[in-house]
């Protein structure tokens, strides 16, 4: 291992200059706004500066070598290469939405800390160390050499199904990424939805088409600086008022106890209960509406109708005639329409007109029964969240970047180490926030209310982020009075902390460069499967190097036209689809991967089923139970949501694997050789 | 699949002792593997499925059921990798002398 040292040094000495000119540049930035800089330029400045900066690394480690394009050059020092993996796996779902997650569901949202974290010791345990002893390029190379079979036994079946199983995970997985670049995009410098979406496109290409993995790895640990500083910042902040301790993850559990009472202070209050009851009264009326379908749908046309006319005779002020003309063109079109409509609202009403949940009691449930339900889905959803992370391609391709076997190993640890800088503060911000908003704003004065919920609230006028209104007439704000989405959350945190309007901008960059490092692995993915599972090893496997590497990048960039075209179309169900995707992963991948280290008496055709099986059970299960769908909740099996399909999946994989590979010949002595050869130390 | 080395069967002393010696590794390893995994599933899944029954009890000011959930779990799966990689390296390396190998 001579040379690391030297190799490591330099690049360490690299990224704390770096991390220096960022500070310098937040304190730019800083200054600038004390002298008054409008507050849309500091939006396009963290924006393109950032943007430019990924870009000017991704030019300059262009590469068209092919172990450098697909793996690094297998050089990557196993530190950096757990930061980069940090970064590909700090989505924006993770930065964006989970501390609001948390901070809506409380002791259920903790499902997603365990199931992201937790995978990763079947990834250090089973997989990644394998994987790397192989040393090839995907994760479709080390199932075909496996498993083996097909014409000449170079597996081409199972290779087709592995890249398969790749590209449908992976590009789910993209579009959500690529939609958020968009929102936060158009959020925070203003430009229209589809082109911040290219923008941030234009950003990710420059880098992956360019320099490949090597140019990918780098800019990921860049990232990944910019996103762990982006976090912690507002964090420290409100740890440091609320808990007088500067380090979140340890100072909120002093906090507990405090939230605690004013929750129950809070659910007994007779002002809350006056707006609950309100909204209880407002299900109750669709209730109503729903149950003397179809006449109601036809009364309540004519009663809109009626009213528009009314206020356009009566010369009414405009805003009034805009909002009877709004309600008539929102009315639903049919009875079917308004089934659906009224139904959903009813049940958005009765949810509000709920008391607040203990935020840190586990499974609350009226009876024994529900509360168990509660715990089963939440084992469900860390199970699928395990299992799906040890087979998502993008993760599992990070091993075969590092110098040695031992290295990968030790990369896996420095990945979780790196993952938990911010999953630990994850749920210490959701209970730092949440105590902020039910001390200082509920019980504050309507006249009085701070400007981040303005703002947040004109942002998407069709369904508000932030909603809050006077329910109940007293002037006073009630928690039930305010909804707040998930997605707003840690965007919103600077400001309700009451910091400088720079670390908004800082936060957003943030949350940019993890939706940008996952985008980039993921296309990477994506265009591997492609152009060196299908297109090399099955299509043209007399191809130059320099026709697989030109290959690759001009698929990678249809796939991310593709991509960008459908995150544009703003598919509604994204974040089931991203749930989905890793059971889906869990389901097909995982068994196969695992017994294949494991088992040496699995075989060709037990691959083959077990990877069917899990994917068809694990789909029909989706089908057959998520609303989403076209399924519906009454056809679960257990009480178990559709989103922990792959706790179904995952098993029925396996136990595909095993009897028909007990049914059928034991595999080939090559196969088995190379059994051992993986399991054999360096 | 050139890099694979199917192992040719036994025919002298020195390749015999090689091949105990990498079953050997391999079944400490695997038991090892086997272990860990036990752990991860006890404080993942266990501390979980009771839940309710631990919140009574505290740690640093936490219900132990929600620190479990929020930081005890991902920090002992931390602990889990971290221990597995150091020890496999020094199970590589003690197999590695055992096998002829350059010892790493």
């Amino acid at each position: 291992m001579s040379g690391k040292p030297p190799y490591f040094s330099k690049l360490a000495r690299y990224y704390l200059w770096y991390t220096g000119c960022f500070a310098l540049f937040l304190v730019a930035v800083a200054l600038l706004e004390q002298e008054g800089m409008p507050r849309l330029w500091i939006g396009h400045l963290f924006m393109f500066a950032t943007v430019a900066l990924y870009a000017i690394i991704g030019v300059i480690c262009r590469t068209s070598s092919v172990t450098e394009y697909y793996v690094a050059g297998r050089r990557v020092p196993a530190m950096f290469n757990g930061m980069a993996t940090a970064a590909d796996w700090i989505s924006a779902a993770s930065f964006i939405s989970l501390a609001g997650g948390l901070y809506l569901q409380g002791f259920d949202g903790l499902a997603f800390i365990m199931g992201w974290t937790g995978g990763f010791v079947l990834v250090a345990l089973l997989i990644a160390p394998y994987l790397r002893k192989f040393a090839q390029y995907t994760v479709p190379d080390f199932l075909a050499a496996r498993y083996g079979g097909g014409a000449g036994g170079r597996g081409a079946a199972v290779r087709a199904m592995a890249a398969g199983a790749t590209i449908l995970v992976s590009f789910t997985y993209v579009v959500a990424q690529i939609y958020a670049v968009g929102l936060i995009a158009s959020r925070f410098t203003g430009v229209d939805f589809s082109v911040g979406i290219f923008l941030g496109l234009a950003s990710i290409l420059v880098c992956s088409f360019l320099g490949g993995m090597r140019a990918i790895t780098w800019t990921q640990v860049a990232q990944y600086i910019i996103l762990l500083v982006a976090f912690l910042i507002p964090t420290m902040w409100l740890s440091a008022k609320h808990a007088d301790n500067p380090i979140p993850a340890v100072a909120y559990g002093s906090l507990l106890p405090k939230l605690a009472a004013r929750e129950a202070a809070l659910a007994q209050d007779p002002r809350e209960e006056e707006v609950r009851a309100e909204f209880r009264r407002r299900a109750a009326e669709y209730a109503g509406r729903l149950a003397a379908l179809p006449e109601s749908w036809e009364t309540g046309k004519l009663e809109a109708q009626r009213q528009l006319a009314a206020a356009r005779a009566r010369n009414a002020s405009l805003t009034e005639v805009r909002q009877a003309e709004r309600a008539l063109a929102t009315y639903p079109n049919s009875v079917d329409e308004a089934r659906s409509q009224w139904s959903e609202r009813r049940d958005a009403n009765l949810a509000r007109a709920r008391p607040p949940e203990p935020h840190a009691e586990p499974f609350p449930g009226a009876t024994k029964e529900e509360s168990d339900n509660r715990r089963n889905n939440f084992l469900a959803v860390v199970f699928c969240l395990m299992f799906g992370t040890a087979a998502l391609p993008h993760i599992l391709m990070r091993a075969y970047t590092t110098p040695s076997v031992n290295d990968t190993r030790v990369s896996v640890f420095w990945t979780l180490f790196f993952i938990l800088l911010v999953y630990l503060t994850i749920p210490a911000l959701a209970v730092l926030a949440k105590y902020d908003i039910y001390t200082s704003l509920v019980g504050s004065d309507f006249s009085a209310l701070p400007t981040w919920i303005s703002y947040w609230a004109n942002v998407d006028k069709a369904n508000p982020l932030v909603s809050v209104a006077d329910i109940n007439g007293d002037g006073i704000v009630q928690l039930a009075e305010f909804a707040i989405d998930a997605d707003v959350l840690v965007l919103a945190t600077p400001e309700i902390g009451g910091l400088p309007y720079v670390i908004a901008g800082l936060v957003a960059a943030g949350g940019l460069a993890a939706a940008l490092s996952t985008a980039d692995g993921l296309l990477l993915a994506i265009s591997n499967a492609l152009s060196h599972d299908v297109y090399y090893k099955m299509v043209n496997p007399g191809a130059s190097t320099q026709k697989r590497v030109t290959i690759s990048k001009l698929l990678l960039l249809g796939v991310a036209f593709i991509a960008a075209y459908v995150a544009s179309q703003k598919p509604a169900d994204i974040l089931s689809l991203v749930a989905a995707a890793f059971s889906l992963a869990g389901s097909t991948l995982f068994p196969a991967l695992v017994l294949g280290v494991f088992w040496k008496r699995a075989n060709h055709q037990g691959a083959i089923a077990g990877m069917l099986t899990g994917f068809a059970v694990c789909l029909v299960y989706m089908l057959r139970a998520s609303p989403a769908l076209g399924g519906s909740l009454d056809a679960t099996w257990f009480g178990i949501l559709p989103m922990a399909a792959g706790v179904f999946g995952v098993p029925a994989g396996m136990l595909g694997v095993v009897a028909v590979s007990l049914l059928t010949a034991p595999p080939s002595r090559g196969s088995e050789g190379m059994v051992d050869y993986i399991r054999a130390p360096e | 699949m050139s890099q694979t080395t199917p192992t040719d069967p036994p025919d002298d002393n020195a390749a015999r002792q090689r091949a105990a010696a990498r079953a050997a590794h391999w079944e400490r390893s695997r038991r090892m593997t086997l272990l860990l995994l036990a752990l991860w599933l006890a404080t993942g899944f266990g501390t979980v499925f009771f839940a309710r029954e631990l919140s009574r009890f505290e740690v640093f000011g936490w219900p132990l059921s929600f620190y479990m959930a929020a930081q005890g779990a991902s920090l002992v799966s931390l602990a889990i990798i971290g221990f597995y990689a150091w020890r496999m390296r020094r199970l590589d390396r003690e197999a590695g002398i055992a096998t002829g190998g350059e010892p790493r």
